[in-house]
């Protein structure tokens, strides 16, 4: 390994000139992206834009028809979706997607899956992280707030210790309060180092806790700049920020 | 009728019948709910594998010596039994999951359905072929007297049965230790509430749908020798009629439910016992699916089934 000047950082993601489709549906069009270790990177766009469909090709639920993605210096466009979550991606799905019969402890444990068994050194972090969870660790997911059912998305994610957390509309259908608190959180991960894509309809609030941002138009990208550059333009704010 | 029929004794003593019976019908049960658990299809070639368990056991048996000749000690002789045919029966239900179910994974449902009735066909006429239509007997009575056994009051608890209800709530035990405290008992969770989502955490789904008929498969596997053991008749049609009270046992306690297919098997065995003792043997099949109607008119998810969760 190479000693590197810490404010070269490398890259984690690229994601390069990539196509898919919903059947003869052309979703995204020659899309390419990168995200930085240690980088907050936000994907803002209106609805039906390719946002989730972005995130989706990344973890290989949709398959790229043309380009390449790699992933911490490998080649993932073939790989299983369960193969990119062992080399460090980790994902907060749109709703969440709790495992809802089972208590907060056992949607926790399963985040860990793929290093085999559960470190207890990982549940306490997240217990701290979120005390609540510790009071609740019994209680069944499918009884908890949505805010609460958040901290537990959020907290499964990190059970695998990833490299790369992908987070799809972590605002949506919370309250405005849980809004705000939900990008606290975010925030205090990208303070500990978290490398996180934020996919985001809200995209005052991305905008306000992220490094770089690409904005969606109909499958392709079509303005990119870091997130204070990308807050003050024009046409973004005319189109999504509602100023 | 006689004062037998009516005595306390009499009725005790069929309740360890049915319990004892109970006890096997839970185990291939589970097998139903597991798989419809992970998979939402009914693995109707479940009742076959069962008989081929119990037909693993007896050539166990014969192999060690038979009964009478025993190369081993008779408990030794049992547990090799037993070992033989769940590893059997659960590498069985492997080969079927690749073989019949994961090619049409993606199929409508009627398709993995009718090739279950196929894989059925193939083991229940395979084993016509292979071991003839005789009916094969455990014989178990020449090593394992009949009179050892427990005597409460006028009821007697005889070894066998007893061997095969404490095994049969150690394998209970065992499962849902695996099903609650192992990573791939909770995948195995997550993926029947929601396989996308599992799918994000990493899981493999093959992996764990092989689990899942593995152990399923070895339960039908033990129940085989359990019945062979204290009913100790073993032919290659056997797996029918079983499969059936196994799966009615299933839909009863709630399907996927693994605590439901506990309590519907046990439900089934007292029923057919107690019907059979103060009826008439013939009534016992019936009732099987006389309870299987009247579950399903009063609460249609089975009596644990679990209530259509609201997503919030």
């Amino acid at each position: 390994m190479t000693i590197q000047d810490p404010a070269v950082k490398e890259t984690l993601l690229s994601v390069e000139g990539v196509d898919t489709y919903y059947g003869s549906i052309h979703i995204l069009q020659k899309l390419s992206l990168e995200i930085k270790t240690g980088e907050l990177v936000c994907l803002l766009g209106g609805n039906a834009c390719g946002k989730s469909t972005t995130l989706k090709t990344i973890l290989g639920l949709v398959p790229a028809r043309t380009g390449s993605i790699h992933f911490a210096g490998i080649d993932v466009t073939k790989k299983s979706t369960p193969d990119r979550i062992k080399l460090g991606m980790a994902v907060v799905p749109e709703n969440r997607r709790l495992f809802a019969p089972m208590t907060v402890l056992e949607n926790l444990q399963i985040g860990a899956y793929v290093r085999g068994d559960p470190d207890p050194a990982d549940l306490d972090r997240v217990m701290t992280l979120f005390p609540k969870l510790a009071e609740r660790r019994h209680q069944l997911a499918g009884t908890l707030s949505g805010g609460e059912q958040q901290m537990v998305a959020v907290g499964r994610a990190l059970m695998s210790r990833p490299r790369l957390l992908l987070m799809d509309e972590p605002s949506m259908g919370l309250a405005p309060r849980l809004v705000e608190q939900s990008f606290e959180m975010i925030a205090e991960l990208h303070r500990d180092g978290v490398s996180m894509l934020l996919v985001e309809q809200n995209a005052n609030m991305a905008l306000s806790v992220a490094d770089r941002g690409y904005v969606l138009q109909t499958g392709r990208i079509v303005l990119t700049g870091p997130a204070s550059e990308l807050s003050s333009h024009d046409e973004l704010r005319r189109a999504y920020l509602g100023r | 009728m006689d004062n037998g029929v009516q005595s306390v004794d009499y009725f005790g003593q069929q309740m360890v019948n049915g319990i004892t019976l109970g006890g096997v019908y839970a185990l291939i049960a589970l097998g139903y709910t597991l798989v419809y658990g992970v998979l939402q299809i009914l693995n109707f070639a479940h009742g076959d594998v069962y008989m081929i368990g119990a037909f693993i056991g007896f050539f166990v048996m014969v192999g060690l010596g038979g009964p009478s000749h025993a190369v081993v000690p008779v408990a030794v002789m049992i547990f090799i039994m037993f070992a033989v045919s769940m590893l059997g029966s659960g590498l069985l239900g492997i080969v079927i999951e690749k073989f019949a179910y994961r090619p049409l994974r993606n199929s409508p449902r009627i398709a993995p359905l009718i090739s279950a009735l196929g894989v059925s066909l193939l083991l229940q006429n395979g084993a016509l072929l292979l071991f003839s239509g005789s009916i094969r007997s455990y014989d178990t009575s020449s090593f394992v007297p009949i009179t050892a056994g427990i005597h409460l009051g006028g009821v007697t608890i005889d070894g066998m049965r007893i061997l095969v209800l404490v095994l049969a709530l150690i394998l209970m035990f065992g499962l849902s230790r695996w099903v609650n405290g192992t990573q791939v008992g909770r995948a195995m969770r997550a993926i029947a509430f929601d396989r996308d989502a599992a799918i994000m955490m990493g899981i493999n789904v093959d992996r764990v749908i092989m689990w899942t008929f593995f152990v399923g498969s070895a339960l039908a596997g033990a129940a085989g020798v359990m019945v062979g053991l204290v009913f100790l008749r073993v032919y290659s049609y056997m797996g029918f009629l079983a499969g059936l009270k196994g799966f009615t046992a299933a839909v009863v306690g709630g399907i996927g439910s693994i605590p439901g297919a506990m309590l519907g098997g046990v439900l089934l065995g007292i029923a057919e016992s107690m019907t059979s003792a103060y009826l008439s043997p013939n009534f016992s099949d019936a009732i099987t699916f006389l309870l299987l109607i009247a579950v399903m008119l009063i609460k249609p998810r089975g009596l644990l089934g679990r209530r259509a969760i609201v997503k919030v």
